[in-house]
């Protein structure tokens, strides 16, 4: 195999799984700028995840083709009605917003695996589905040599919307009142209530608006990469977007480039075997290389990570 | 509040978080067409129905002590180790790799087992320990990274150095095991091992260090104010990495109760055992207290080994056992609502 030809191989993988990572991250920075500590993350995305396989199974015999793309969007609505539970806990009730978010990820895995086992008559994992989302080449672009070739052929769609729509946030976040105000309460929530913002509707807002990034994120990587539902199919990607995020510096852009990195670390494991000098390392080392970066990245090896002020503070009108 | 309505608000929370948890439990089984009422028989059954189940429970119990007792005590002093999951994972591995390559005497090698596996737990707590202490930075991600940092590794030394075939490790000598036919008998040929008396020692010495050591003073003390504690002349960076290296070690000498006691070896996992978030579950139950913790994981521990024989007789998914728990955890934490509802009636009252 020539080198291009496993160039096109990594990059194809790398806009696979990066997808997922990428609507997860996202998702978190919401949730994060506000000031909410979103370790949900893992449960939201199992969640979509499992709601994104169980209506794809559903409905594919009436709807077909276009299933995907209403599963993802049972997903969103599923997680982020989810997701307003740790909201609950950790903005109305002032829990611990770790621990809440740990009591999410119980809850997701046991009550999909629950409901799993109901709906399909005591089977711990779904059947594959027929209707996956459609990998395209991308009309024009996918002509231009060489770079057609690597990045606009046979990929699924979700993995362009997911960078498009980093761009997105990134504009919703720094360049509309809306993200001004929820950095506002994610770095000095009394400043911002003086200021008339309502900050407890703003992180309201902000978690769910998370929960529904995630469920999306879960519900692709049910979709376009596992293709069925079971206790393992999420495990541990939603801490990997969490990493991303943090990776990231909760910037949209960052955020993007660092997940991106992650889903090429993990395409790197998968198609490691065809790579001269990676097919020596063990791929455990692959496998590990993102949580050790983050680590480093928050210790300030590269480039220190600063969280939002307020994080993790639930907010008391006239606290000090 | 008077003293007396705190401790009695102590004990209220766990056990009203407690009760709304089975009773949502009892909900979802109504719901979704199972039998409540034959599905909590038959979960009660298998924690306490036969000498077998409940050897079974015990076994089940021993490292959620241990675990319990790794996060209360971090939580004690102001940190949140979400590591434990890993630091078990490493203790395991230290103490099956001691039990594999060393020849010794039986009390010897197992001692020794065990003090290595909380060694390993210790240095993978000395790391979120080091990091918070020196750099500042947050121990609750640093500590959800080394599990998955720990989850590969392990696996990937097991293969590499120790692999048995089918996944697992080689068995670990005789002399280094914590099971025993005799106990195992007392209880219906269970698989329940000396290893619970170790869990139960090791609560002790949580509540010894903490309550009665000097070591102990302080560090809760920078838990509860870490400036107040500075301007009283604490090192309270130095105070950060001992908390989380004995929060480690705990939580090492927890795996080392699945590689010693249960199994007798390790399996390269691909996936967390639950340990250590189980924890998490057992000490915010226990209030971060050794005695509650031991309640609280008698409790889990009866659950979580109980559930499959639910499955079996009353047909309702074990995964029930897991909604149970995310309950406890959700409800004790959100117990600003209770206390808040206590201390307004308890003002009205005056």
């Amino acid at each position: 195999m020539d080198f291009l030809d496993i160039l096109a191989i990594i990059t194809t993988a790398t806009l696979y799984t990066s997808a997922p990572l990428v609507f997860t991250a996202l998702g978190g920075v919401f949730s994060e700028r506000s000031g909410v500590v979103n370790i949900a993350l893992e449960g939201l995305m199992l969640f979509g995840a499992f709601i994104g396989i169980v209506s794809t199974l559903l409905l594919e015999n009436k709807f077909g083709e276009i299933t995907p793309w209403l599963a993802l969007l049972f997903a969103a609505v599923g997680s982020g009605i989810f997701a307003s539970l740790h909201a609950l806990a950790s903005i109305t009730f002032k829990a611990d917003q770790t621990v809440s978010g740990v009591a999410i990820n119980f809850m997701a895995l046991g009550i999909s695996v629950f409901a799993i086992k109901k709906i399909f008559d005591g089977k711990g994992q779904t059947d594959f589905i027929q209707n996956r989302i459609d990998k395209i080449d991308i009309p024009v672009l996918s002509d231009i040599p060489i770079i057609g070739d690597l990045f606009f052929q046979s990929v699924p769609l979700t993995s362009y919307i997911a960078i498009v729509l980093a761009f997105i946030v990134w504009f919703i976040i720094f360049k509309t009142p809306f993200g001004l105000r929820l950095r506002a309460v994610g770095e000095h929530p009394a400043a911002a209530d003086t200021m008339g913002i309502n900050v407890i509707k703003m992180r309201y807002t902000a978690v769910i608006i998370s929960g529904m990034l995630a469920g999306i994120g879960g519900a692709v990587y049910a979709i376009s990469i596992s293709g069925n539902f079971s206790s393992v199919t999420i495990a541990g990607q939603g801490f990997l977007a969490l990493a991303a995020m943090i990776f990231g510096k909760w910037h949209p852009l960052g955020t993007l480039a660092a997940a991106m990195f992650f889903g090429f670390a993990q395409a790197l494991g998968i198609t490691g075997a065809y790579i001269p000098i990676v097919k020596d390392l063990p791929s455990a080392f692959l496998t590990m290389l993102p949580y050790v970066l983050t680590i480093l990245a928050l210790t300030g090896f590269v480039g220190r990570a600063e969280a939002p002020k307020a994080l993790g503070i639930p907010y008391e009108k006239g606290k000090r | 509040m008077s003293k007396i309505s705190t401790n009695f608000t102590n004990i209220l929370i766990p056990v009203f978080a407690a009760l709304m948890g089975l009773l949502f439990g009892a909900l979802i089984m109504l719901f979704s067409g199972y039998d409540p009422v034959l599905g909590y028989t038959a979960l009660f059954e298998g924690m306490f129905g036969t000498p077998r189940a409940f050897g079974e429970t015990i076994r089940a119990m021993t490292p959620l002590i241990l675990a319990g007792i790794a996060v209360g005590f971090a939580f004690r002093t102001g940190l949140f180790n979400i590591g434990v999951e890993g630091q078990a994972l490493v203790g395991w591995l230290a103490a099956v790799w001691v039990g594999v390559a060393l020849d010794l005497p039986k009390p010897l090698h197992v001692t020794i087992a065990i003090v290595v596996a909380a060694i390993a737990g210790a240095l993978w707590g000395f790391i979120p320990g080091l990091l918070k202490g020196r750099f500042g930075v947050n121990e609750v991600i640093v500590t959800i990274m080394l599990n998955y940092t720990a989850l590969y590794l392990t696996s990937y030394l097991i293969k590499r150095y120790i692999f048995a075939g089918n996944e697992k490790s080689e068995n670990i000598k005789e002399s280094a095991s914590l099971q025993s036919p005799w106990l195992s008998e007392q209880f219906g040929f269970s698989r329940i091992h000396y290893g619970i008396f170790i869990a139960l020692l090791m609560a002790i010495v949580m509540w010894y260090i903490l309550e009665k050591t000097t070591l102990g003073y302080e560090l809760r003390s920078v838990g509860f104010n870490k400036h107040a504690s500075q301007y009283a002349g604490m090192n309270v960076n130095n105070n950060i990495m001992y908390s989380m290296m004995i929060s480690g070690g705990f939580a090492g000498i927890a795996g080392s109760m699945e590689g010693l006691g249960t199994f007798g070896n390790m399996t390269a996992l691909t996936h967390f055992t639950g340990i250590g978030f189980d924890g998490i579950a057992v000490s915010l139950l226990g209030g971060n207290t050794a005695i509650g913790i031991v309640v609280s994981a008698l409790l889990f521990g009866g659950l979580n080994s109980a559930a499959p024989s639910m499955n079996f007789n009353a047909d309702v998914p074990s995964e029930l056992v897991r909604i149970i728990i995310a309950l406890i955890i959700f409800f004790v934490a959100s117990s600003y609502v209770i206390k808040y509802v206590i201390s307004k009636y308890s003002k009205e009252d005056k």
